[in-house]
């Protein structure tokens, strides 16, 4: 398989709906790859069945704030640098790359640097969708340690953590990319093709290029939201799904708090039936709730969408009045386990319950 | 509201649009002529014809006139239609950011073609705090420059990474450009655009294409006003409904690009009185549906597309429909009514005009909402099928307004354009349907009572200097901006302040956005 320049916008597009809300706006990440095809030719994408298990994988992401990134771009030395210094940590050079996440900007930057660098990117990320945190992955979560774990600017500074844990390389890696400006590439988590094959989630590539597609093709017919749906239910992981909400936006909450969006936003339905849907996030979605009664919850996809269009629309976009479809989704069975849960579920984002997955909900 | 010059002294508002050319002569508060001619090629013939009915119409003599506003759509057609374009070289201060996505990474190829791909990449860039990220390479600006002047390139765009939170190293490369290549036309991003480095390069760009065009253009507004003997001075209004003058407009031609539908709804906040409302503008093709806010159209938060090319400047948030006086009505089965419409076709094709499409213009003869052409032509129209189409259009219209409201509160909905007899029933959603005299030229008066302003949108670290130290030094920067601009020091007032947390930053950082405006001193 191969994502070539014709496949990027439906690539962004379905990582922008995976991103749940956060990840940041996609398009510099399209348009950063687009050059770089232009320029290396369009990587090689192969499945986890097909890599070697001896394989040195090694994930490329940005660490940032959106805001930031929309004003320094994306250099793209320094991710070369992230990768080369964690090479020269592990006395292994890289033979393919993979995302950390497949929701917003980071799952398109293994493909410009895969293009680049000559090597592969593996269909498989680390967390089926965005989260705000490094350590929320299943890599974390099935034993593949986050350090060593490079930082690296556009000035080809870099800076190595080894920490204790996940969620320690996390908090002193944001003290650092703070420190490094707020839009650092980031290079952790490296791991034999073994690792990936178990802790890795498998074919999110792909699902991402066909949720877009789903929705661009469903543009042309009429219905992209539908679309959308009759495509989720063919693939492995999202396939309980459902729209679980059909209304418009009547208040919006947001407030910064621990370097944080955190918010709420309430959806009033268009049926005249008065039920309203409170969406809770933290970047991404995280909880929806219609007229007191649970929906769906993270980690679950719970994603907004444009009524009309099915474009997705990311937690800085909302607004007053836009119309919108929710969607809610099943996420792969691994990140469903009693830890996985407890790395990403409900608890590990303050919310005190326990995740009810959207199958048992009606 | 004050108005510059006062109630003595006459102003004229001038809307050129891209069919039609209004003018309206107004002194105070009231209208007194009103004109529509048709929009020429060189534009000044338009205004003159238009501004010369006016006057004759009021006897008015030109000496009397003490200001002349102009709003034009003419740079944004110009940019779409790629015409008059100049060759434009690219300067961007980021290194060592930024590389892997070049200048024009977005743009269609037929528009990389009409301005050429002369790109200049150097040293330079801030953090968000303000902070050097890299030192501006003075040595590599002087040698692009050179390499422009050998290209003969006549414009140039320069864009720093946060150069709108810190202006200082465009300054200094536009200070080197100017020396090494003198004459040329130089456009500096943080005077155009806002947070987003692609976005606010693209409209610089797009500013920087215009220059040849802008200085012709403005000539011909200042000799179209001679050759009236109109000694006043004259403005031109900008995107977010407030003014700035003919050498500003000259070097910052983009900052018109939506003063149409802008000034439309400023001409409707004033015509109705109210400053918080809905306003419909009803043309032939299309519905404009914008909102309010104290007087001044609320702005949009996404960026937007213009000929193809990715923006992120000043743009009034609008919803456009495909509903007008031509748009077609279809009866089989379901009576539907747009979003395709004859458009200027209108006065051949519909049927009052002795054509055989059934229009929305058609409709409204029927049911005696309007005269024109032969009612008899549409004295076979079914009532029943008359008043389905109506509420089609109702419909339309209503599902607009819903959707462009701010806040659960039903708002009032001021109906302007020619096409504003369509609607004839309540709006759901509308708190009350207001349909102010004159609303045919909303948009000239728009032009003509417009004010000048300032902004400050940057990123403030709350945790460190608080919230109120941080709103008063935005409000203060703001308000000595509006009085740079030209703003009366005692009428300016901060009008909007808009705060986006930072995502994924500790420390509180905060974006804030300020806006103060105020009346024209003359």
């Amino acid at each position: 398989m191969q994502i070539n320049l014709s496949d990027m916008s439906d690539f962004a597009r379905g990582s922008a709906f995976l991103g749940t809300g956060g990840g940041g706006d996609p398009h510099l990440g399209r348009l950063f790859c687009e050059t770089a095809i232009r320029q290396y030719g369009a990587p090689k994408v192969i499945s986890l069945d097909e890599l070697d298990p001896e394989a040195n994988v090694y994930t490329i992401a940005m660490m940032g704030a959106p805001t930031v990134i929309v004003e320094k771009l994306i250099c793209g030395d320094d991710a070369i640098l992230a990768i080369k210094k964690l090479e020269s940590i592990t006395g292994r050079p890289a033979t393919a790359l993979m995302p950390i996440e497949i929701g917003g900007i980071n799952s398109t930057l293994p493909i410009a640097l895969a293009a680049r660098l000559g090597l592969p990117v593996v269909d498989a990320d680390g967390m089926g969708r965005a989260f705000p945190e490094l350590q929320m992955t299943t890599f974390n979560v099935y034993g593949v340690p986050l350090s060593p774990f490079v930082l690296a600017d556009e000035h080809l500074e870099s800076v190595i953590i080894e920490a204790m844990d996940g969620k320690s390389a996390e908090s002193i890696g944001r003290a650092v990319a703070m420190q490094m400006g707020l839009a650092v590439m980031i290079s952790c988590y490296p791991m034999k093709g073994a690792d990936a094959k178990r802790a890795g989630i498998a074919g999110t590539m792909s699902a991402a290029l066909g949720i877009g597609r789903a929705i661009a093709e469903g543009r042309r017919h009429g219905d992209p939201v539908q679309n959308l749906l009759s495509y989720l239910r063919t693939t492995a992981y999202y396939h309980h799904c459902r729209e679980i909400f059909d209304g418009k936006i009547v208040d919006l909450l947001r407030e910064t708090t621990r370097g944080f969006s955190i918010g709420r936003c309430t959806l009033e339905a268009l049926d005249h039936s008065q039920s309203r849907m409170e969406i809770t996030f933290q970047n991404e979605n995280l909880v929806a709730r219609q007229d007191g009664r649970l929906r769906a919850m993270v980690p679950d996809l719970i994603c907004i969408v444009d009524r009309e269009t099915g474009e997705p629309i990311t937690t800085e976009a909302l607004k007053y009045g836009v119309r919108a479809k929710v969607i809610a989704a099943s996420v792969p069975p691994m990140m469903r386990t009693p830890q996985a849960i407890d790395c990403f579920g409900p608890r590990a984002f303050g919310i005190d319950e326990d995740f009810v997955a959207i199958e048992n909900l009606t | 509201m004050a108005l510059p010059g006062g109630p003595e002294h006459m102003r004229i508002g001038v809307d050129v649009g891209g069919t039609n050319t209004d003018a309206v002569l107004m002194a105070g508060h009231q209208v007194v002529a009103w004109s529509k001619s048709p929009t020429t090629a060189d534009v000044s013939t338009g205004i003159q014809n238009a501004i010369q009915s006016i006057l004759s119409d009021s006897g008015v003599s030109p000496k009397d006139i003490s200001v002349v506003m102009i709003g034009t759509t003419h740079f944004t057609n110009a940019f779409v239609e790629r015409k008059h374009l100049l060759e434009v070289g690219v300067l961007r201060l980021a290194l060592p950011a930024a590389r892997g996505i070049p200048p024009l990474a977005d743009w269609p190829e037929e528009m990389k073609r009409a301005i050429g791909e002369h790109i200049f990449d150097v040293s330079g860039s801030y953090q968000y705090d303000g902070r050097t990220n890299s030192a501006l390479d003075e040595a590599a600006v002087a040698a692009a420059a050179d390499e422009m002047v050998r290209r003969g390139l006549k414009s140039v765009a320069i864009t720093g990474v946060f150069s709108h939170v810190k202006p200082d190293m465009e300054l200094r490369a536009g200070e080197i450009v100017a020396e090494r290549a003198p004459g040329v036309s130089i456009s500096l991003s943080h005077r155009i655009g806002r947070l987003g480095m692609l976005e606010r390069e693209n409209a610089t760009v797009m500013n920087a294409c215009l220059a040849d065009l802008s200085t012709r253009v403005v000539r011909s507004f200042g000799e179209a006003l001679q050759r009236l003997k109109i000694d006043a001075p004259f403005f031109v209004s900008q995107n977010d409904g407030t003014l700035m003058s003919g050498a500003t407009v000259q070097k910052y031609p983009v900052l018109t690009f939506a003063s149409g539908p802008t000034n439309s709804m400023r001409g409707a906040a004033y015509l109705s009185g109210l400053k918080n409302a809905i306003v419909a503008d009803i043309g032939g093709t299309t519905t404009d549906v914008g909102v309010l806010v104290n007087g001044f159209p609320r702005e949009s938060s996404v960026t937007v597309d213009i000929g193809g090319v990715r923006t992120n400047f000043r743009m009034p948030d609008i919803l456009s429909v495909g509903l007008g006086g031509g748009s077609i009505v279809r009866t089989g089965g379901a009576v539907s009514v747009g979003p395709d419409s004859v458009g200027f076709e209108l006065i051949r094709q519909a049927r009052v005009f002795g054509g055989d499409v059934l229009t929305a213009s058609d409709i409204a003869v029927a049911a005696g909402l309007a005269e024109m052409g032969d009612k008899s032509r549409v004295s076979d129209l079914a009532p029943d099928l008359v008043s389905r189409a109506l509420a089609a259009i109702q419909f339309k219209v209503a599902e607009a307004v819903d959707r462009m409201r701010t806040s659960a509160e039903a708002l009032p909905l001021i109906l302007v354009g020619g096409g504003a007899v369509l609607v004839s029933g309540a709006v759901p959603g509308a708190a009350e349907i207001v349909r102010p005299e004159y609303a045919a030229v909303a948009n000239a008066i728009g032009a003509a009572i417009a004010q000048v302003s300032g902004e400050v949108d940057r990123v403030f670290a709350y945790a460190e200097i608080g919230r109120d130290t941080a709103l008063g030094a935005a409000s203060a920067e703001a308000i000595e901006q509006a009085v740079a601009a030209g703003a009366a020091r005692q009428t300016v007032q901060v009008i909007d302040v808009e705060e986006v947390p930072l995502a994924y930053v500790p420390g509180g950082a905060v974006r804030l956005r300020v806006r103060a405006v105020g009346d024209l001193v003359h």
